[in-house]
């Protein structure tokens, strides 16, 4: 199942948008997000057309924020929590040993298209900290020996649905 | 109404918005800056500039602190060396260890500084970022590594040349210079100007350096190699080598490029009189036969992938002819092989340019006849520099000595191109004779002189007026064309140069700040005019031996299959 990109796909998000100018940029990113999944070149362009932006802006202000994503999401989209309680008890070591083992970096999405990897700010989970979630599955009290496995589990259910 | 302010001690007045850095250079003192660029948004991003103001219990930074009346200045208390000497040393924290093999070694403002403030040792030990260099456009070079994040790029990029190409990306201790999608530059929409590599501190943009494929061809016993070098560089070449500003070398690097042993050596402005001839006739055949005007000239290749990029409505009003490089190129590999009796395939052919964009034109598919390139490699001013002071060769004791025959002579119609306006100029006396059979009364048009970024002038011919103007600066040519659309312009003929200034502010120029050097440059041209022997291009001999003997006419059959192309729309965000 392939997510549709291209503008045909954000054009009535523009619409929403008439005359808009640069202040409209964030909001109008978080919808393309919203609709896409992520922000395909193509939207990013689009969007700048749409607002009179070099994509080279557009791009540049949304990697400023944590919050876009520029490859679309892996099977199974892991979100690491980087609230303070997780924070404290570790989550940075388990984002560390994350991308060591998925060989990519928060934002990122492995060629397979298996896992992507973003980290959030608060999943309201703080009892289970340090938590994170897979595809709205939480697995909370994790350190990250427990990383490795976790993967193989869910690298397992592809095989099993392939099957 | 000015503003008294005491900088360490002593009165000086401020203008009314005045930042204070201005009146501190006035009263006798400099502070070191970085960020800071004439002419762009103070940011305030490197704090360099920071000085004491009495009675104001933080350090502000010169650059981006307004002038208020009676504020005391102090530009060098021990505080605020102290903390210039902190900042630099944060700076160096990760640079790499690379000035050996940096193409700003001896020219980088990072290495000045810590000399300046006396820094013998690494403070703040940190690993270097891991970057990635980007050599994937054929013109600029980049080396993030080496990037301070001073903005000063961003900054040219966007608000002087409109382009916007590269920008901030990401944050934190992630923040990086990065084209779109964070590509290479080779796909993004940059147009190859080098302003912001001349805005650089450091050695994080350069050209791409092509010293090392000349110097290969040089050693090469099979190949003839010939170089033409362009209008501007003989009035700023000298400044590498201790001369001052504007000084003409002309006859001083024909003999170096010789000593280099290049075979033959061209002016790139003989061609430019060549450029003039065609241009000229093809403002009177538009003119004559309505259309389209204005004309737009096609000689800086930066403005042509600008067109291209973001304006392609007006595709249809650039001038078809190729630029002097590429004229010259042409004829070299045509009329002079045949002429030398050497195979077309066996000619090395050289450009010096002031220009960065110069090399990306070279590389265009549509200069190339039969797989063979019209031009084959391109060095910037700063790069012949390197390679006379690589050869040995002490430039200013060398005795002066002409370019060669066939294409060593010029008018200095043809000598003027650069200068922001000066094609303009050249043009109109052209075609002035090819409407009236006399060149104009008025030779100089001191209406598109000058360093302003839009300049425009009415002239007549025939009886009939022509309104022209000469624009410098992609940023300035984006507003006089959106003008148009707008139809708050109308004009017939604009001259159109991607460097701030034209050429002799080009992006391959030897380094400067000052804008007094660059005033220096323009001058010197002009001089060179006002004492020239022939001042329309059309009085040049060797072109008119040229045309008699290869290319018949201007706009003939032969002068286009050779000196004219074409361009199309280019979509550079994918
Ligand atoms: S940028 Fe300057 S300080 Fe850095 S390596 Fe190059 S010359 Fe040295
Ligand atoms: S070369 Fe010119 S267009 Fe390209 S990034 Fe630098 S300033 Fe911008
Ligand atoms: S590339 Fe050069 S000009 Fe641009 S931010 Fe880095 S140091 Fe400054
Ligand atoms: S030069 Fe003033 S803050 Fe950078």
């Amino acid at each position: 199942m392939k997510v549709k990109t291209g503008p045909e796909k954000i054009i009535p998000i523009l619409a929403a948008y008439p005359e808009a100018g640069r202040d409209s940029l964030i909001p109008l990113l978080q919808d393309v997000q919203e609709a896409e999944g992520y922000l395909s070149r193509e939207a990013v362009v689009a969007v700048g057309r749409h607002l009179g932006l070099p994509a080279g802006k557009v791009y540049g202000v949304a990697t400023f924020y944590n919050q876009f994503r520029f490859s679309p999401r892996g099977r199974y989209h892991i979100q690491v929590c980087r609230g303070t309680a997780c924070h404290v008890r570790g989550s940075g070591t388990l984002l560390g040993r994350l991308e060591r083992e998925l060989k990519i970096a928060a934002g990122e999405t492995g060629r397979d298209g298996l896992f992507s990897l973003e980290v959030v700010s608060c999943i309201g989970a703080c009892g289970l900290a340090p938590v994170i979630s897979v595809n709205g599955e939480y697995h909370g009290h994790l350190t990250g020996d427990d990383i490795p496995a976790l993967l193989e589990d869910y690298r397992n259910r592809e095989t099993d649905e392939d099957d | 109404m000015k503003i008294p302010i005491t900088v360490n001690g002593r009165t000086v007045e401020a203008e009314p918005g005045e930042m204070l850095l201005a009146p501190i250079r006035r009263a006798g003192y400099s502070v070191p800056t970085l960020c800071y660029g004439e002419g762009m948004t103070p940011t305030g991003a490197c704090r360099l500039c920071v000085v004491e103001i009495e009675g104001r219990s933080g350090l502000a930074t010169s650059c981006a602190t307004p002038a208020e009346a009676g504020m005391e200045v102090l530009t060098h208390s021990p505080r605020a060396v102290e903390a210039r000497r902190t900042i630099v040393e944060l700076l160096l924290a990760r640079h790499p260890d690379d000035c050996l093999y940096c193409a700003r070694h001896g020219f980088c403002r990072l290495q000045d500084l810590a000399e300046d403030l006396g820094i013998r040792r690494r403070r703040f030990p940190a690993d270097p970022l891991p970057t990635r260099l980007d050599i994937s456009s054929p013109a600029i070079a980049r080396d993030p590594a080496k990037c301070i994040l001073c903005g000063k790029c961003v900054r040219v990029c966007e608000e002087i040349q409109g382009v916007a190409a590269i920008d901030f990306s990401g944050r934190g201790s992630e923040t990086r210079i990065a084209a779109a999608f964070d590509e290479g530059m080779n796909i993004s929409s940059c147009v190859y100007c080098g302003q912001c590599v001349r805005a650089c501190p450091t050695g994080a943009l350069a050209e791409q350096d092509s010293t090392g494929r000349v110097l290969e061809a040089l050693q090469d016993p099979e190949l003839t190699v010939v170089v033409q070098h362009a209008p501007s560089i003989s009035v700023t070449l000298g400044e590498e080598f201790g001369l001052p500003a504007g000084k003409d070398v002309d006859g001083l690097l024909a003999a170096a490029l010789r000593r280099l042993g290049f075979d033959r050596v061209f002016d790139t402005s003989f061609s430019a009189d060549l450029t003039i001839m065609e241009e000229s006739s093809e403002l009177v055949r538009r003119l004559e036969t309505g259309g389209p005007l204005p004309l737009l000239t096609s000689c800086s290749p930066g403005w042509i992938k600008f067109v291209e990029e973001f304006h392609p409505r007006f595709i249809p009003h650039l001038s078809t002819c190729k630029s002097p490089q590429q004229m010259l190129g042409a004829v070299i590999k045509t009329h002079f092989a045949k002429l030398a009796g050497i195979v077309p395939g066996k000619i090395f052919s050289v450009a010096i340019m002031p220009c960065t964009a110069k090399k990306f034109e070279a590389a265009r598919p549509e200069m190339a006849r039969e797989g063979l390139p019209d031009i084959d490699a391109v060095l910037t001013t700063r790069e012949i520099a390197r390679m006379i002071r690589m050869g040995g060769i002490d430039l200013a004791r060398l005795e002066p000595e002409e370019s060669d025959p066939p294409f060593g002579e010029r008018t200095t119609a043809g000598k003027i191109f650069g200068a922001g306006g000066g094609v303009m100029e050249a043009a109109l006396r052209n075609a002035h004779y090819l409407l009236t059979g006399s060149p104009p009364e008025r030779l100089e048009l001191k209406e598109i002189r000058g360093p302003a970024g839009i300049k425009e002038a009415e002239v007549e011919i025939a009886g009939r007026k022509l309104r022209v103007a000469a624009v410098s600066g992609t940023g300035n040519a984006r507003r006089v064309l959106e003008e148009m659309e707008a139809g708050l312009r109308e004009l017939d003929f604009i001259e159109v140069m991607t460097c701030p200034g034209g050429c002799v502010n080009g992006g391959g120029q030897p380094y400067t700040a000052d804008p007094e050097t660059i005033r220096k440059r323009v001058r010197a041209l002009y001089r060179l005019d006002r004492s020239g022997e022939r001042r329309v291009s059309r009085e040049n001999r060797s072109i008119q031996r040229l045309y008699r003997e290869f290319l018949g006419e201007p706009l003939s059959e032969k002068s286009h299959r050779l000196l004219h192309t074409a361009y199309s729309p280019r979509d550079v965000t994918k």
